[in-house]
């Protein structure tokens, strides 16, 4: 990884058979750069490839053509279960329906990558508890989703994409189910976390919420690269 | 595995009500499952102890030209024994029978009886024939509970027999009942009138009239060779009635079906569902780095948890149901004596513990495989779609 490149894409295209023989473009020749620490987002309206881009990062989908490097890996030589296995290292996601598991409680939410990852319970527990810290929702440690409000449960998604220390977060829409103060409430704690942890956030969104925080702003339309721009943000992590 | 097993646990545990009503439903079928099984496993051992006890001993020597199922052979399938068999009656390994058909005259109506003669002071099998010893002005007669009852003859009565001798000659005589008794087997029971065998031999002439030779329990087959008698072990003597066990068990097997598939397509129907509700959950979990395989083996195992669930359940409301049935017993009705194998009064449900393990075992891989196969669903979702609900 030169210079703390941690995600190239080069001519990448993916497209997606919708029936009758005919297939739907959503990203055509893709070629970007993101940097160690970076606090960028995808911008664009609907349907211009955002979500698309941001799982072709994650390992959850393949190009179809051209190649995707992360953390210095080709991510679309990939099985399903080295996938897998790098997400569960590497990756971090927040979405936008918060998708907590209903069962558990918050701490078992946000232990759960680290269950998965084969952490000991001493350090889970120690892990868990200071990624609540973080988000403010060690009070509600024992509470299951459905007893949080939107903020709450956005809240829990950031501790669970956080508590195993991933290089990379990618969050898609996360503000979209939120109101105003909640979406700044969780876009400062992504700063907080971006800034102390260097951990690097790609964000997918429209939401001007979301691009006032924003660093670096890539603009797709119609599955292309718009514009890519360095943005200095309007609202800082402490701000309020 | 263990991750796995603790978040199928939690997810069991979190699924509630439903997770019970397959649970409760599962253990239904469980114990009234193994419920069946010892029920059949006891009657088939009650009877097979039955027949032992009364009839076969330890298999019998017969007669070659006897027939059970022909009375017609009655006639002719007695003979003198050769020394080998003479010498283990003296040393009361085998007991004599002689069968003879004739006729009784209850109420003046005439009915077919089968006349058997035994040695009143046997050991050998269950058969309370001490009574006969007894002397009186008429012949003592011995009469099952099945045969009072047909005939209406009871203990103190005099009843008319005919019979033919070996010449082929009718005669006629009284015979007193001197005791009705109780014996499992309705084949020694119904139609059969007990005389002592010296009496019978009497009364057909000839001294040393033998049909059927029974050996004590336990006897070993010494391949006795006699040029009259033949023998015959329990397997073939048992194996009518086994055939007719088996045919009764064939209900069994039908309702084991209906009670298994009632409880699998529970869990199979909770599985489809399950995965229909929850694909939001199993691309959360593929996103998180849980692999597809891990996935459909966490389904598989909540799946299989029901399964696993529902046997302690049964074993907790089951196991005092399954132990009255053993120790107490089920009452049956006296028709049951028309199922035509030997049961008794009562049935005593046996666990073999091979057919409760194979039984359990097979209960708990169709758990398994029920909860499996909707489960592979998920190895073709894409996570993408599934994270969004989709799939």
């Amino acid at each position: 990884m030169e210079n703390g490149l941690i995600i190239e894409l080069k001519g990448v295209s993916k497209s997606f058979a919708i029936g009758g023989g005919r297939e739907f473009l959503a990203l055509k020749g893709i070629d970007l750069e993101i940097h160690q620490g970076e606090f960028t987002g995808l911008v664009g309206p609907s349907g211009s490839g955002k979500t698309t881009l941001l799982n072709l990062m994650g390992a959850l989908d393949n190009a179809t053509e051209g190649s995707v490097r992360v953390l210095g890996r080709n991510v679309e030589s990939f099985s399903h279960t080295e996938a897998a296995h790098f997400r569960k290292e590497s990756i971090g996601f927040i979405f936008q329906s918060f998708n907590l598991l209903p069962v558990y409680t918050v701490f078992e939410n946000v232990e759960f990558p680290l269950l998965v990852a084969g952490v000991a319970a001493e350090e889970r527990k120690k892990t868990v508890t200071q990624a609540l810290e973080w988000v403010g929702l060690l009070d509600k440690m024992y509470s299951r989703p459905t007893q949080l409000s939107g903020g709450e449960s956005q809240r829990v998604a950031v501790a669970r994409a956080i508590v195993k220390k991933p290089r990379i977060i990618l969050a898609d829409e996360p503000t979209a189910n939120l109101d105003a103060e909640n979406s700044h409430n969780i876009l400062r704690t992504m700063v907080k976390l971006n800034q102390q942890l260097g951990t690097t956030f790609v964000f997918s969104t429209h939401d001007q919420k979301v691009i006032d925080y924003l660093r670096r702003k890539i603009t797709l339309v119609d599955g292309r690269l718009f514009k890519d721009e360095a943005l200095t943000p309007k609202l800082a992590g402490n701000d309020k | 595995m263990r991750t796995l097993l603790l978040l199928a646990l939690k997810n069991v545990r979190g699924a509630g009500l439903r997770t019970w009503l397959n649970v409760a439903t599962l253990s239904f079928g469980f114990v009234t499952i193994v419920w069946m099984q010892g029920i059949y496993e006891g009657m088939m051992r009650q009877m097979v102890t039955a027949q032992i006890d009364t009839e076969y001993g330890g298999g019998q020597f017969w007669h070659k030209a006897f027939d059970p199922f022909d009375p017609l052979s009655f006639e002719d399938a007695h003979g003198e024994p050769g020394d080998a068999l003479k010498k283990l009656v003296a040393e009361k390994k085998a007991t004599p029978i002689l069968l003879r058909t004739g006729a009784i005259f209850p109420n003046g109506r005439a009915q077919s009886v089968v006349l058997r003669g035994i040695e009143p002071t046997q050991e050998i099998v269950q058969i309370p024939g001490g009574v006969l010893l007894r002397e009186g002005e008429a012949l003592p007669g011995l009469i099952g509970k099945r045969m009072a009852e047909a005939t209406g003859l009871k203990k103190g009565d005099t009843v008319t027999i005919r019979w033919r001798d070996v010449s082929g000659t009718f005669d006629a005589t009284d015979v007193e009942v001197v005791e009705v008794m109780n014996i499992a087997v309705p084949g020694l029971d119904a139609g059969q009138l007990w005389l002592p065998l010296r009496t019978l031999r009497r009364l057909i002439g000839s001294a040393e009239a033998t049909t059927l030779f029974v050996t004590e329990k336990g006897y070993v087959e010494s391949h006795i060779e006699d040029p009259n008698f033949v023998w015959k072990n329990n397997d073939f003597l048992l194996s009518e009635e086994r055939a007719i066990f088996e045919s009764k068990k064939a209900f069994g097997y039908i309702l084991y079906v209906i009670l298994m598939a009632m409880g699998l397509l529970a869990v199979f129907d909770t599985q489809v569902l399950s995965i229909f509700r929850r694909r939001r959950e199993i691309g959360t979990l593929m996103a998180l780095g849980v692999t597809r395989s891990e996935v459909v083996g966490l389904f598989t195992l909540e799946g299989s948890l029901h399964g696993v669930l529902a046997l302690f359940a049964g074993a907790l409301w089951g196991i005092p149901i399954l132990a009255h049935a053993a120790k107490i017993g089920i009452g049956l009705p006296k028709m049951s004596d028309n199922m035509g194998i030997a049961i008794g009064a009562r049935l005593y449900a046996s666990y073999a513990p091979q057919v409760l393990v194979v039984t359990l075992c097979v209960l708990l891989c169709s758990v398994v495989v029920v909860s499996f196969l909707p489960a592979r669903r998920i190895a073709k979702m894409r996570p993408t779609d599934a994270i969004r609900g989709k799939g």
